[in-house]
């Protein structure tokens, strides 16, 4: 939006060359991923918490449980609310106020690929049918933003969830006793959803962009990966595409997801 | 594919529901169109191009499109509270984002052209017939486009690819369940917006989105024929 804070032309120029030839400034190639390096617990006060770094991309992810009414055409299933907020600390760009339409994308978009890919066993927080099940919120806030705080948020979700305990529910008083966590872990399935957005740069595609290069994508489209199929896709952004190069993108977020799984598990242990 | 599989209204597989378009539905706006898919009836109304207000908001070197996609309280079983949720301020958004790359913006400096689209009466793909009547609205609205720009929901239920669903068939509840495709091209086969929400590998979800190619090729021909029959150019029929 604001033409003042985005990548001076001179410099986009040059990372469309190079990306053209193969190479990117940080020398990793157009498919390469940054590190990423998940903390866990960095909120006592949440059931499960993390934060995760893409390079210098960071967000701190929070779940926290509720016990609510559920909706009335899930009477039998526990409820999912995620949200993300793009706080004006983590950039020059992010300004305070309601959430602008980025912030609600991004919450969006991780929510449909967690809750498509089914990673919650949502019918198994029902406590009471029709009347008590757990909600399960999770908040995503940036902290630093250098590029694709889209896949961070999910990689933030999976690992939040991935660690976070039920707390104890005292069925009489109908208080949630937060502080005491029991031992239950929220009911996961055994394969993680993966967010991998795939930008079209100049004429190149690549995924994990940094600040620089993000601001140079004409068209994103983020796909989740789950148990070797997609559960969910979004493509943002006006830039048309053709057809072959929409089913080439398919391909590459497979491809990406699966070495991301990779560190994730590795980072997890 | 499975050559069996029966929908439950009885529609081949790449059929799309009984189709009506038609252009000049609000005499006030500088264009404006219905898309009737079935049960899912959509209104667009353009108006524009025409002075960005507020002023700060104007880009001196190209035009802006501004899409607004509400449902009307009453268009579904369960009332909507009326005004923006955070659905609907993403489908806006999804739309300009499938409308802008047909048109020439650039050569509006300054402008704006508003596109506000209203669901009366929701059976699925209301997004896809959105867009459909917001294309044939600024088309009728003789804004400057290099293209027609054509909506569908491809699903897949269970196993099989079908295009053109219909609530029922969203909330499809046997094998592998649904899965909602909604894909948007120009007419000369380029994306301009899709979104997925179920579960499909890469070579099947290959295969919706040729499907939806040959979908959206008989919606532009829909499309046409409403602008078309629109058009009286005075002439004495023969």
């Amino acid at each position: 939006m604001d033409k003042v804070m985005t990548t001076p032309e001179p410099t986009g120029e040059r990372i469309r060359s190079y990306l053209k030839d193969g190479k990117r400034f940080d020398g990793r190639n157009l498919l390469g991923f940054r590190r990423i390096t998940i903390d866990k617990d960095v909120s006592k006060k949440a059931e499960g918490s993390v934060r995760v770094k893409i390079g210098k991309t960071e967000v701190v992810v929070g779940v926290k449980l509720d016990v609510s009414v559920p909706y009335a055409d899930s009477p039998n299933k526990g409820n999912l609310m995620v949200t993300a907020e793009m706080l004006p600390l983590s950039s020059q760009r992010f300004e305070s106020g309601p959430p602008k339409f980025d912030a609600i994308e991004l919450g969006r978009v991780t929510d449909r690929g967690i809750r498509e890919s089914k990673f919650i066993e949502l019918e198994k927080l029902c406590i009471k049918e029709g009347e008590k099940v757990w909600t399960v919120f999770i908040d995503v806030y940036s902290i630093n933003d250098d590029g694709n705080l889209m896949d961070a948020a999910t990689i933030g979700a999976i690992a939040a969830l991935k660690i976070a305990k039920i707390p104890k529910y005292d069925e009489e008083s109908g208080k949630v006793l937060y502080g005491e966590l029991s031992e239950m872990d929220v009911p996961l399935s055994d394969s993680m959803p993966i967010a991998v957005s795939v930008h079209k740069v100049g004429d190149s595609l690549i995924v994990d962009p940094t600040r620089q290069e993000e601001d140079l994508s004409e068209c994103r489209v983020t796909l989740t990966n789950h148990d070797g199929a997609i559960s969910s896709l979004q493509k943002s952004e006006s830039k048309e595409l053709e057809i072959e190069e929409m089913k080439k993108i398919f391909d590459i977020s497979e491809e990406v997801s699966r070495k991301i799984l990779k560190e994730i598990e590795n980072n997890l242990k | 594919m499975s050559e069996k599989f029966k929908r439950s209204d009885g529609r081949a597989i790449d059929e799309l529901r009984p189709v009506e378009a038609r252009v000049g539905v609000v005499p006030n706006a500088d264009g404006s169109a219905m898309y009737r898919s079935g049960d899912t009836i959509a209104i667009a109304a353009v108006y524009g191009p025409k002075k960005m207000h507020p002023q700060h908001q104007q880009d001196p070197s190209r035009g802006q499109l501004r899409c607004d996609y509400n449902m009307l309280s009453f268009s579904v079983s369960e009332r909507i509270k009326p005004g923006k949720n955070r659905r609907a301020m993403e489908i806006s958004e999804i739309t300009k984002w499938a409308l802008e790359p047909v048109l020439l913006l650039d050569k509006y400096p300054n402008q704006v052209i508003d596109v506000f689209i209203d669901i009366i009466q929701a059976d699925a793909g209301t997004r896809c017939a959105g867009i459909n009547a917001a294309s044939l609205a600024l088309a009728h609205a003789g804004v400057p486009m290099k293209n027609m720009v054509s909506s569908i929901a491809v699903g897949k239920l269970d196993k099989t690819l079908v295009v053109d669903l219909t609530k029922e068939e969203e909330d499809y509840e046997e094998g592998e369940g649904p899965t909602d495709i909604p894909i948007s091209m120009t007419h000369d086969g380029k994306i301009t917006h899709m979104q997925l929400d179920g579960k499909i590998n890469a070579e099947q979800l290959k295969e919706a989105v040729d499907l939806a190619k040959g979908a959206c090729e008989k919606i532009y021909e829909i499309q046409k024929k409403a602008l078309k029959d629109a058009v009286d150019f005075g002439g004495e029929e023969k």
